[in-house]
């Protein structure tokens, strides 16, 4: 299929990357020719036919909502870019 | 007696009857991958298969260790036995890469429930082996920390993405490794390596401290040097577990049987077995070199008692684009938890939130990862998510109907794992589809769930070092908890061929 340059802003947002000229251009390239391949599902006829999203059939384990972990906030902040006291830092997300 | 070369079975009785200790034998792992880690990264004869080595820790996991065995306990048998893990498994205080600059300094505060399996059983890791980052790719040559060389011939990949955890058993860094394998990245570079490796049932092994890539598909798994090496690592890592909750439930779960060596008849187990071989998969796009391979595995499988018969497994030529459909899409979800804020890697350059976000993915992935990423972004997107997704989930669907009709009239199947031996570094990197392509006969295994395992079956003809005397690699693939019965068909034709037995380092 064709892949505008408007495409690839909307999937690279879609997937919070940004490119630039060079990238842009070449991953359009790399998604128009994957899908081109990919299209080749189209030969089959699958209407109505179940979608397998899991190997095996399985159902939905239950199990108590009970804390079964200790605190450990200062290993998690250990791995934290930044952080400030007890907290992750980052920055301002709400507008005064 | 070289140490080095042994089985993992075999050290481990070494090291239970005391001829040489636990601490012992680390260190002489231990420095030959310290030798290779030391060597500069344009050193042709460098391997490259660790990104980390923790000399400190095994070694005083290796002491505590032999304290138990002198006490008569931990008496696995891989009891201080040093295996070497791929850097996307958790462990807890250890860095973990999944070879990806995003996560360059992520130090997890858990482990993976297969390293709190392995400790159980009395291993020893020495290090975190190198792959395709975030496991995306076949040839370890996507990694943020360089290719890693095959130890048959420096030239050549060693396959992926399980690349390093090939390498570091093939060139004797480690007695065995763990790997993952999505669409064939533990089968893959153990062809490639001349390693016998295991892609099990999915779920029959936690995936829980395994990051992901692609749920439905990911299953964590050994290389060794041989299938009975293999069924011993299986069983240890194998099981239910309630942090999974896709894993298989503890009462549904199949021990694999095969455990001790010298405890089963192995040599008749393929007796009256049908195994099929899918004829497509030896009539397009394959090597010569494999294809009489495979052809002579299935004279050397029937004189040990199998019936081998061709037959027509239809579908095949729709795996790789459901595979990828479905991988993408997965990946694209599960890649989102990369942001640049609890942990990881965070650019610099970011003047807000969204910034953040931005740049610290932007700078963080590789081009392939960013690949996958806008593809599965993509096919998950209104507009596109009928025509693709829902598309590749039905066609999975009939992929697996295919598969539970072969089963209803073979045992298992017999295939080639990749469409040729290891290729030269550099050779396929920038041809995205050809290198999609290659994993035409393994990502239905994935898709459908079944295990399946790849074993050495030959070498190629010619000189080392011009295409000659590279391991060519077979698959066997089972029934749904079939691990029982592909473990020891390969066990058997192990017993009646050497070629798992040769090492990267012998003459041809």
């Amino acid at each position: 299929m064709k892949i505008t340059e408007e495409l690839v802003d909307y999937v690279a947002d879609l997937s919070r990357i940004t490119l630039d000229r060079d990238e842009k251009v070449a991953r359009g390239k790399d998604l128009g020719d994957i899908l081109d391949y990919m299209d080749k599902l189209n030969e089959l006829d699958t209407s109505g036919l179940p979608e397998m999203t899991h190997p095996f059939e399985s159902e939905n384990r239950f199990r108590e909502d009970a804390v079964t972990n200790a605190d450990r906030r200062e290993e998690m902040l250990a791995n934290a870019p930044e952080s400030k006291g007890d907290f992750f830092r980052v920055f301002k997300t709400v507008e005064e | 007696m070289e140490i080095r070369d042994l089985t993992a079975l075999e050290l481990g009785r070494l090291i239970r009857e005391k001829k040489i200790s636990s601490p012992e034998a680390t260190k002489i792992f231990l420095d030959a991958a310290k030798e290779d880690a030391a060597k500069e990264a344009t050193q042709k004869s460098k391997i490259n298969a660790f990104i980390s080595i923790d000399e400190e820790g095994a070694l005083k996991r290796a002491a505590e260790v032999q304290r138990h065995i002198d006490a008569g306990e931990m008496l696995s048998p891989v009891s201080g036995v040093p295996v070497a893990v791929k850097d996307n498994i958790c462990i807890q205080g250890g860095l973990t890469t999944a070879a990806s600059r995003i996560l360059s300094n992520f130090v997890p505060p858990y482990s993976a429930t297969v390293i709190e399996k392995l400790e159980a059983a009395g291993s020893v890791v020495i290090g975190k082996t190198n792959l395709d980052e975030f496991a995306m790719g076949g040839s370890t040559e996507t990694s943020f920390y360089g290719v890693t060389r095959n130890p048959w011939d420096t030239e050549r990949v060693p396959g992926g993405s399980s690349g390093g955890s090939a390498a570091a058993v093939a060139a004797g860094f480690a007695a065995y490794a763990i790997g993952s394998d999505t669409g064939g990245s533990i089968r893959q570079p153990a062809a490639f390596c001349g390693m016998t490796g295991l892609k099990p049932t999915y779920g029959s092994v936690s995936r829980y401290g395994l990051l992901a890539y692609a749920s439905s598909l990911d299953q964590i798994g050994p290389i060794c040097r041989d299938a009975r090496d293999s069924a011993v690592v299986y069983s240890i890592l194998s099981g239910g577990d309630p942090k999974d909750s896709t894993s298989i439930a503890q009462e549904a779960y199949r021990p694999c049987g095969l455990v001790h060596d010298g405890e089963h008849d192995i040599e008749s187990g393929l007796k009256g077995k049908k195994i099929g071989i899918p004829a497509n998969y030896l009539s397009d796009g394959i090597s010569e070199a494999v294809r009489s391979r495979i052809r002579t595995a299935a004279d050397e499988l029937r004189a040990l008692g199998a019936e081998v018969v061709e037959f027509e497994l239809p579908l095949i030529e729709y795996a790789v684009p459901a595979y990828y459909i479905i991988a993408c899409a997965e990946a694209s979800s599960n890649l989102s938890r990369y942001d640049g804020i609890k942990y990881g890697y965070r650019s610099k350059n970011a003047s807000d939130i969204l910034e953040t976000y931005y740049l610290s993915r932007s700078e963080g992935f590789g081009t392939e990862v960013k690949r996958r990423i806008m593809l599965g972004s993509f096919v998950l997107s209104s507009g596109y998510f009928d025509a693709y997704y829902k598309k590749a989930l039905q066609v999975r669907g009939l992929i697996k109907g295919a598969f539970d009709a072969a089963f209803a009239q073979y045992d298992m199947l017999l295939g080639p794992v990749s469409p040729t031996p290891a290729y030269k570094i550099g050779g396929q990197i920038s041809d995205p589809i050809a290198m999609y392509m290659a994993d035409v006969y393994t990502v239905s295994v994935n898709l459908t769930g079944v295990p399946a395992i790849a074993l050495p079956c030959g070498f190629t003809e010619g000189v080392r070092g011009e295409g000659g005397g590279l391991p060519v690699g077979m698959q066997l693939i089972g029934k749904p908890q079939g691990e029982h019965e592909i473990l020891t068909a390969a066990a058997a034709y192990q017993t009646v061929t050497s070629y798992h037995k040769r090492r990267p380092g012998e003459g041809v």
